[in-house]
C-alpha cells in the first residue's frame, strides 16, 4: 500500500518554543491515523503542517506524494480540513459559504446543495451562519471540508459539539466509511483506537507512541 | 487567477452590503473630519493648497479605516485558512482585496468630495471635474494597491490597529504629495498654472511599481 502521508523527523517551532520535535509516522492510502495527546502536545500544529497552513522547519513531510513545503501547491485542493474554527463567514448564509468555496475549488454548485441536504441543514441553508447552532456550524464545516472530494481528511475533534444523531449524519462524509485517508485528532481514546489503523501519541511535541498497535492504557497515560 | 479573485471580491462586496462596516464608517469619518477642520481652522472656507491638503489628508486617514477592516471577515472563524486551502494562486486574494478597497474609495469619494465642497471649499468644483476624477482614480489605485498589501501583512498581527497606520501612512506619502499638488490648482478661486501631466505621471509610475511589487511578494506574506 502506498503511503498517503509520510513524516520523517518533522520539527516545527513557534519562536524558540518547539511545537513538534522529530515526529515520524507513515499512513497508507485509505487508512486512519489517530493522534492523541494532552492540550498543547502539538496535535493541531501537526494537522496545520499537513494542511500546508504551516511550514515544517526540519525533517521531511510528504502528502499524497508531494513534498512539503516545496510542493504545497500540489496538495492544496486535495486535503479537507475540519478544525476548531469552522473556516466559514458568519455573515454569509450556509449556502453562500458553500458556494463560495465551490467557486474556489471549481466544484459544481449542485454538489454544494447536495451536501447541505446530506448534513441535514438544507432547511436552514438561507440563514446566516451566525444564527446557526454550534452543531449545525460543525456540520456545515464538515460539508465545506469534503466539498471538493479530498483524498485526505484532516480532522481536529470533528464531533465536538455534535449530538449523536448529528454525528451520524457526518459518518458517510468524514467517517471511516468515506474511504479517505484520515488524520483524526481526538480525546475520545476508545473511539479513536477503534477507528485507527495507525496511532500517534504526542507529548510536548515528541512522538511517545507510534505504530499500528497501541493499548488504551498507554494512550491514556499521555494525558497524565 | 481572475476567477478566484472575482469570487473573493464578490464575497467581500456581499459582506459589505450586508454588514455595512467599512464604507459608511469611512464616509462618516471623513464628514466628521471636515466639520472638525471647519471649526478648528476657524474659517468658513479654504482654497488652494490648504483645501487640497485638507481633502487628501482626510481621504488618506479614511483609507486607514478601510485597510484595517479589509481582512476582518477572514479573521473571524479563521476563514482565511479556508481560502489558503484552496488550489488557487494566492495573488488572487491580493487582487480581490485591492479591487474591493478601490471600489470602497470610489464610493467614499462620491460622498466625501461633494461634502468637502459644501462644508469647506470656497471656490466651486464645477470646472475641474475631468481632471479631478483622473487624479482621484489614479490616487485610489495607489491607495488600494498599497493598502491591500499592508492589510495582508498585518492580517494575522495582534497589534494590527497600530501596525497598519504605522506602515501604511509613510508608504502613502508620495501619493499624498502628488495628489495634493495635482489637485491644488483646481481648488483655487482662479485656476492657476498646473503641472497635471507631471503629477498624474508620477501617480501612474507609483501605482505600477507598487502593484507589481505587491503581486510579486503577496504570496509570501500569507505564508506563516
Amino acid at each position: 500500500m502506498a503511503d498517503a502521508i509520510a513524516l520523517e523527523g518533522l520539527e516545527r517551532r513557534f519562536g524558540d518554543r518547539p511545537a513538534l520535535r522529530g515526529v515520524s509516522v507513515r499512513v497508507g492510502e485509505g487508512q486512519t491515523l489517530a493522534v492523541f495527546g494532552a492540550n498543547g502536545a502539538g496535535k493541531t500544529t501537526l494537522l496545520r503542517v499537513l494542511a500546508t497552513l504551516l511550514r515544517p522547519h526540519a525533517g521531511s513531510v510528504s502528502v499524497l506524494g508531494a513534498s512539503l513545503p516545496g510542493e504545497a501547491w500540489k496538495v492544496r485542493g486535495r486535503v479537507g480540513f475540519v478544525g476548531h474554527e469552522p473556516l466559514l463567514y458568519p455573515d454569509l448564509t450556509a449556502r453562500e459559504n458553500l458556494l463560495f468555496h465551490a467557486r474556489l475549488h471549481r466544484v459544481d454548485s449542485a454538489r454544494a446543495d447536495r451536501l447541505l441536504r446530506e448534513v441535514g441543514i438544507d432547511g436552514r441553508a438561507g440563514d446566516p451562519v451566525r444564527e446557526l447552532s454550534r452543531g449545525m456550524v460543525q456540520r456545515l464545516a464538515a460539508a465545506r471540508a469534503v466539498l471538493h472530494d479530498p483524498a485526505v481528511l484532516l480532522l481536529d475533534e470533528p464531533r465536538a459539539g455534535l449530538d449523536p444523531a448529528a454525528a451520524e449524519h457526518l459518518e458517510p462524509l468524514i467517517g471511516r466509511a468515506s474511504g479517505r485517508t484520515r488524520v483524526l485528532v481526538t480525546h475520545d481514546v476508545d473511539r479513536g483506537l477503534r477507528e485507527a489503523d495507525v496511532v500517534l501519541g504526542l507529548r510536548a511535541g515528541a512522538a511517545e507512541l507510534s505504530g499500528s498497535n497501541a493499548a488504551a492504557a498507554d494512550v491514556r497515560r499521555l494525558y497524565s | 487567477m481572475i476567477r478566484p479573485a472575482l469570487a473573493i471580491l464578490r464575497k467581500d462586496l456581499r459582506l459589505e452590503l450586508r454588514t455595512r462596516e467599512s464604507v459608511p464608517a469611512m464616509a462618516l469619518f471623513s464628514l466628521t473630519v471636515f466639520v472638525l477642520f471647519h471649526f478648528g481652522l476657524h474659517r468658513d472656507s479654504v482654497d488652494g493648497a490648504m483645501a487640497s491638503g485638507v481633502l487628501w489628508v482626510t481621504l488618506l486617514l479614511a483609507t486607514v479605516l478601510g485597510v484595517n477592516r479589509l481582512f476582518a471577515s477572514e479573521r473571524e472563524g479563521r476563514a482565511l485558512d479556508g481560502i489558503l486551502l484552496a488550489p488557487i494562486d494566492r495573488t488572487a486574494v491580493y487582487l480581490a482585496k485591492a479591487a474591493g478597497l478601490f471600489l470602497y474609495l470610489v464610493l467614499l469619494e462620491l460622498v466625501a468630495v461633494p461634502a468637502f465642497a459644501i462644508l469647506l471649499l470656497g471656490p466651486g468644483l464645477g470646472g475641474a471635474f475631468p481632471e479631478l476624477i483622473a487624479i482621484l482614480l489614479l490616487a485610489d489605485l495607489g491607495l488600494a494597491g498599497v493598502g491591500a498589501l499592508v492589510s495582508g501583512l498585518a492580517a494575522e498581527a495582534r497589534a494590527r490597529d497600530v501596525v497598519v497606520p504605522l506602515l501604511l501612512l509613510p508608504l502613502l506619502v508620495p501619493v499624498l504629495i502628488a495628489a495634493a499638488r495635482a489637485t491644488e490648482p483646481f481648488l483655487m478661486s482662479h485656476a492657476g498654472p498646473h503641472q497635471l501631466a507631471k503629477w498624474l505621471g508620477f501617480l501612474g509610475v507609483y501605482d505600477t511599481v507598487f502593484l507589481l511589487l505587491a503581486v510579486a511578494v503577496f504570496d509570501y506574506l500569507l505564508e506563516d
